[in-house]
């Protein structure tokens, strides 16, 4: 279990003054300067050495990121913040923003230092009203302290803009992101060229996470090294996780990555409903991610790899827990249809691929289908993953794979049900 | 820089920038797409021409991958990409089902059928069944004009209509609203697309979502008769392909032509095939007691005769229209030369344009595919949305290039880019050539600086002052500089006028009278007989000129016609073979795809034959001695789709054309671009389009011909 000393967001639950003042009590702000003085290659290094991993869903080194950035470039640099979390099950990044946005302000600053950005954008979900007042009141109050803005105390000059979405999921892919700020209607770009090369406003651009850039302040003034001892190989230092569904007490936490499932929901969720034994499956980081049954889930730590291995991820990090009163297909089925609202339409698969996929799977939570369809329904996910231009074409089609991978006993016991009424209603 | 790339086994080396698309065409094979189109912008987004990069887990698209961004293998061998292994042949099946599930089956009733990309490719690389049993998505059709018909139900959402809009007709009115499989492609608010251009979305709608409205249901496409031909709308000479059925031209598609329209064709050039059926003269006609009566050839041909011989040769003069061919100009020419008539003019529009300066003084002396090239531009009264609507979109796609200043002296309308309004006419004119304006130094500055001169300048009273005073501003923006690059230019508007100028089709000698001249004296009764080749826009409704006695030869009951005491019907330019020269001096020529109506006949038989009466036989008794008589006088019309760079010196001589200028504002001369010639006039399309832009503000709504 995660020790006091060591956790990063140290009021995640609001119960201190979240402005200005109560960030400097809790230690933000304080010796930023002296970060800053230390260079631009120091701070890159330093976040290598941590082994900080993005923490918006695919795990990407940010130290390597932001090296990807190019130098003496003539063209502005950006950062952008994802602050547009909408994946079912993730809801870190808002208590971050409504709890400590100063965390996030600092670590603003540094990362587009380290980026040699003047110009940072904070993308926030629509939704998401009181936190973007939370945060806008952050960013006057740094500015006014002038600890962000021109001239400021610590030595890089760095505007922040506040930008709030309209409520689209596929605005939290990073370069439909960017259209979205540009002002253009949200649908993803071709890659290449990535948003290092040609981000926003076709200059170089970062787009980081927002506990990943509001972890690089804590980071820098404790060492990359002190971040790299806690969690695990490849999966360092501490992760806010969010568990929601069916446990006692649903929360978010801060948690060493590679705690074992079952420490992380006995300890800070009072455990699976009706016990650890009345589990039925999990779905690791969001809803885009595989669900993994009951069985794979005993001895399951939390962290990238061992996710990757039962053909998961870890994704945000929030554990969605359903217990055996749940119907996995009805479950998987409403995912499919948030999967077929929220695609942007621009590509073929994507498009067409998740209204089918949602379509035969609403027939077969009544069991109203043939069992060659679920051979079929899993041939249609593998034409839709991995054809489109982005990845929501891979996360509609995740999770029917894993429930057909996972529960296709389940599927056969339901469409026998529905058969077998059939026979009997037309004897 | 060129990369090296392997494809299907073929090492093939590539210029930088290539995609992996084009490289496959390179080689030869050929990659399937929808989406993907040489001339607009690559979405990549209908996934239907994915190939499989060696080492690349997942197929890539090939139409937005460049060669260069591939990351190169770790031994810097060259990539290899694979266009038929069972991956990729996998993940095609798969977008062509995709996009099949919610395609309706409707293609016995799609007048795309036969010419559809998505039947085709499904035939070639679709697994031939569905396995989809859900309902199919239905989609409410959408107004997006009249010449546009909607059928969104076929939608495949490739947005190429969306791009080309944006992109090549300059108007941001096409759009997707909704998301996911809610997508839809309309206008906001379901208004009408009114660009010049808006009809090419229908050949670029690879599937029957949008259909010509004109032409629906009228015919399959492989019933046509195609004959490859050039338009005459315009004086740009499009590149087109006439689709004639039994002896009805039915529709007129665009052809490539690289140099001159790419592949698009203006709404005129494309929907101004009805009117070659409407209002057509198929018989010769006489006037008796005011009244036109039907006549035989020899009647018609034996009055008009009688009235040429009658009357002294000072009293006859003779007006080439907009239409017409080289060759009826030379005959018609030849003929008057021996009854020694010199009052003969091609200009109907009265432009003071003269081949005696030199053949660089009239042409577009840039070429339209050298606007590529051109970093500032000088429109002189003139609007090329309105009078070269092709070439006004090359403008656009040198504009967002980016780097073109645009300055216009003239009208202030919308020209889809944005430019520097200079003045109103010839006082901010000759600001300009004298020196003093900002814009002489921005055309001084550029590398390459364009004039464009338009009719209307050239065409008023003091048009050839303002000649004088563009060709000075040519000259001093190219001082200096690549003696290659000539920006002097006269943008045209009539497809007959280079040719008629070529052929020396104005006024001989001294005191000759020319067009305006002509109609003057006539309405003076200083005229006898005035012989009208399809000249249609002189104005003799003036009671004054009752006198004189017309002859027309023409196509359509036109404004010509109504004025004519002998009516010779001659045939379209879908009906005969004729040299026309567009703006840029390039030759080309039209070829017969349907026979002319009735008794009409081609206009250089027409000619002979009533040389024939007057007893002047002119020498040719086909066209290809007709052509070789021609040749003989202009040698360069023989070199067809070529432009032969015209002498500089030409602009030099234009330069010294001085003279006092009038104080009024340039007024382009199409007022209505739907209705500049007799077929226009005649086709119920234009009459329609032309009705519902003028009510566009005033909301009302109607659907061509349909």
């Amino acid at each position: 279990m995660l020790e006091d000393k060591d956790r990063i967001f140290r009021n995640l639950y609001g119960f201190q003054d979240w402005r200005l003042e109560g960030a400097r009590a809790r230690g933000a702000w304080s010796g930023t300067k002296a970060l800053i003085e230390r260079g631009h290659d120091w701070v890159i290094n330093e976040v290598k050495t941590s082994g900080l991993r993005g923490r918006g869903g695919a795990g990407f080194p940010t130290g390597l990121k932001w090296s990807f950035m190019p130098r003496n470039d003539p063209r502005p640099s950006y950062l952008v913040v994802n602050a547009d979390e909408s994946e079912p099950g993730s809801c870190k990044d808002r208590e971050i923003i409504r709890h400590d946005p100063h965390l996030l302000i600092e670590g603003i600053l540094l990362s587009a230092f380290a980026i040699r950005a003047h110009t940072a954008f904070i993308y926030i979900r629509g939704e998401f009203v009181r936190e973007r007042e939370h945060l806008q009141t952050a960013v006057d109050e740094a500015n006014a302290a002038k600890l962000i803005g021109k001239n400021n105390v610590n030595g890089w000059d760095l505007d922040i803009i506040v930008h709030h979405g309209a409520g689209a999921y596929i605005c939290g892919e990073e370069t439909a992101l960017l259209e979205s700020i540009e002002g253009k209607k949200g649908m993803p770009r071709l890659k290449p060229p990535f948003p290092a090369a040609c981000g926003i406003y076709g200059a170089p651009t970062t787009v980081n996470n927002v506990e990943s850039i509001a972890s690089v302040p804590d980071i820098l003034r404790r060492g990359g090294t002190w971040f790299a001892s806690l969690g695990v190989l490849d999966s360092a230092g501490t992760k806010l996780f969010q568990i929601s569904g069916h446990v006692e007490c649903p929360c978010v936490v801060e948690e060493e990555m590679g705690i074992t499932l079952r420490e992380l929901l006995d300890t800070h969720a009072g455990g699976v409903r009706g016990g650890w034994d009345n589990l039925l499956a999990i779905i690791p980081g969001g809803s885009s991610m595989p669900l993994i049954r009951a069985e794979q889930c005993q001895d399951l730590t939390l962290d990238f790899d061992a996710l990757a291995k039962l053909k998961s991820g870890l994704g945000t990090g929030c554990v969605i827990v359903m217990d055996k009163t749940t119907d996995p297909i009805k479950a998987i089925t409403r995912i499919a249809y948030f999967y077929k609202h929220e695609s942007c339409g621009q590509c073929t698969p994507c498009r067409e691929g998740t209204g089918w996929m949602y379509r035969v799977l609403e027939r077969m939570q009544r069991g109203e289908a043939e069992k060659r369809e679920i051979d079929l329904l899993f041939d249609v996910t593998k034409q839709v993953e991995s054809h489109t231009i982005c990845a929501l074409g891979d996360a509609a089609a995740w999770p029917v794979q894993g429930l057909i991978r996972n529960f296709r006993d389940v599927i056969e016991e339901r469409i026998d049900q529905y058969q077998a009424a059939l026979k009997e209603a037309a004897e | 820089m060129s990369k090296q790339i392997i494809i299907d086994g073929t090492l093939i080396e590539v210029a930088d920038g290539t995609t992996i698309l084009q490289a496959c065409e390179q080689t030869g094979i050929e990659i399937p797409r929808f989406c993907y189109h040489e001339r607009l912008s690559i979405a990549g987004n209908c996934r239907m021409c994915l190939v499989e990069v060696v080492g690349i887990g997942k197929p890539i698209a090939s139409c937005a991958m460049g060669v260069g961004d591939l990351p190169p293998n770790r031994d810097g061998s060259p990539r290899e990409v694979s266009t038929k292994s069972p991956l990729v042949k996998h993940a095609r099946e798969g977008v062509m089902e995709f996009l099949l599930i919610n395609h309706p089956l409707d293609c016995p009733i799609c007048d795309q059928g036969g010419e559809c990309d998505l039947q085709d490719q499904a035939m070639a690389f679709g697994f031939g069944g569905s396995r989809f049993v859900e309902n199919k998505r239905a989609v409410e059709e959408k107004y997006i004009g009249p010449l546009i018909k909607t059928f969104m139900n076929r939608c495949i959402h490739c947005t190429r209509c969306v791009r080309f809009m944006t992109e090549i007709a300059g108007v941001e009115e096409l759009g997707a609203i909704g998301r996911g499989e809610d997508m839809e492609i309309t206008t906001y608010l379901e208004h009408g697309i009114l660009t010049e251009m808006s009809a090419n979305v229908n050949d670029l709608c690879p599937v029957g979502a949008l259909t010509h409205r004109p032409w629906s249901y009228m015919a399959r496409p492989w019933e046509f008769e195609k004959t490859e031909s050039f338009d005459v709308m315009d004086a740009v000479g499009s590149a087109i392909r006439v689709d004639a059925r039994g002896r009805e031209v039915m529709r007129i598609l665009p052809r490539n032509n690289d140099d001159v329209n790419e592949e698009w064709i203006s709404d005129k050039t494309r929907h101004v095939s009805d009117g070659l059926r409407t209002q057509r003269l198929d018989r010769p006609y006489v006037r008796e007691d005011g009244k036109l009566r039907p006549a035989s050839w020899a009647e018609a041909l034996a009055a008009a005769a009688a009235k040429l011989k009658e009357a002294k040769p000072e009293r006859i003069g003779a007006i080439v229209g907009d239409l017409a061919g080289a060759e009826e100009m030379f005959a018609l020419r030849e003929l008057m030369t021996r009854i020694d008539v010199k009052n003969i003019d091609c200009r109907q529009d009265g432009a003071k344009l003269a081949p005696s300066l030199g053949r660089a003084s009239y042409l577009f002396n840039t070429t339209i595919a050298g606007i590529e090239q051109a970093d500032a531009l000088l429109l002189i009264g003139t609007n090329p949305r309105l009078e070269a609507a092709v070439f006004n979109a090359r403008i656009l796609k040198r504009w967002r290039t980016g780097g073109l200043k645009v300055g216009v002296i003239g009208e202030q309308a919308p020209l889809t880019y944005p430019y520097d309004y200079l003045g109103a006419g010839a006082k901010t004119l000759g600001e300009v050539a004298e020196g003093p304006h900002a814009f002489a130094k921005v055309l001084k500055d550029a590398e390459r600086s364009m004039v464009i001169i338009g009719a209307g300048a050239y065409a008023r009273a003091d048009g050839a002052a303002l000649l004088g005073l563009s060709a000075r501003i040519a000259l001093g923006a190219m001082e200096g500089k690549d003696a290659s690059w000539n920006g002097f230019n006269v943008l045209h508007t009539a497809a007959s006028r280079v040719a008629g100028l070529d052929l020396g089709f104005v006024p001989v000698g001294k005191g000759a009278l020319n067009a305006q001249d002509q109609v003057a004296a006539a309405v003076k009764g200083k005229l006898d007989v005035l012989y009208l080749l399809g000249a249609d826009e002189v104005d003799l409704a003036n009671k004054g000129s009752d006198s004189t006695f017309v002859i027309y030869q023409g196509t359509h009951g036109d404004a010509g016609a109504h004025r004519a005491d002998v009516i010779l019907p001659a045939a379209a330019y879908t009906e005969k073979s004729a040299t026309y020269v567009n703006t840029e001096g390039r030759v080309q020529f039209t070829k017969r795809a349907v026979f002319a109506p009735g008794e009409a006949k081609e206009d250089w038989a027409i000619v002979r034959a009533l040389s024939a009466h007057l007893d002047h036989t002119l020498p040719f008794d086909t066209l290809t001695t007709l052509r070789s008589a021609m040749y003989a006088v202009a040698p360069h019309l023989a070199r067809l789709d070529a432009v032969a760079p015209a002498d500089r010196k030409g602009i030099e001589s234009v330069a010294k054309l001085k003279g006092s200028t009038i104080d009024e504002p340039f007024v382009s001369p199409v007022r209505d671009f739907y209705l500049t010639n007799p077929i226009a006039r005649a086709s119920a399309v234009m009459a329609e389009m032309s009705a519902l832009k003028k009510s566009m503000n005033a909301g009302s709504r109607l659907s061509a011909a349909e």
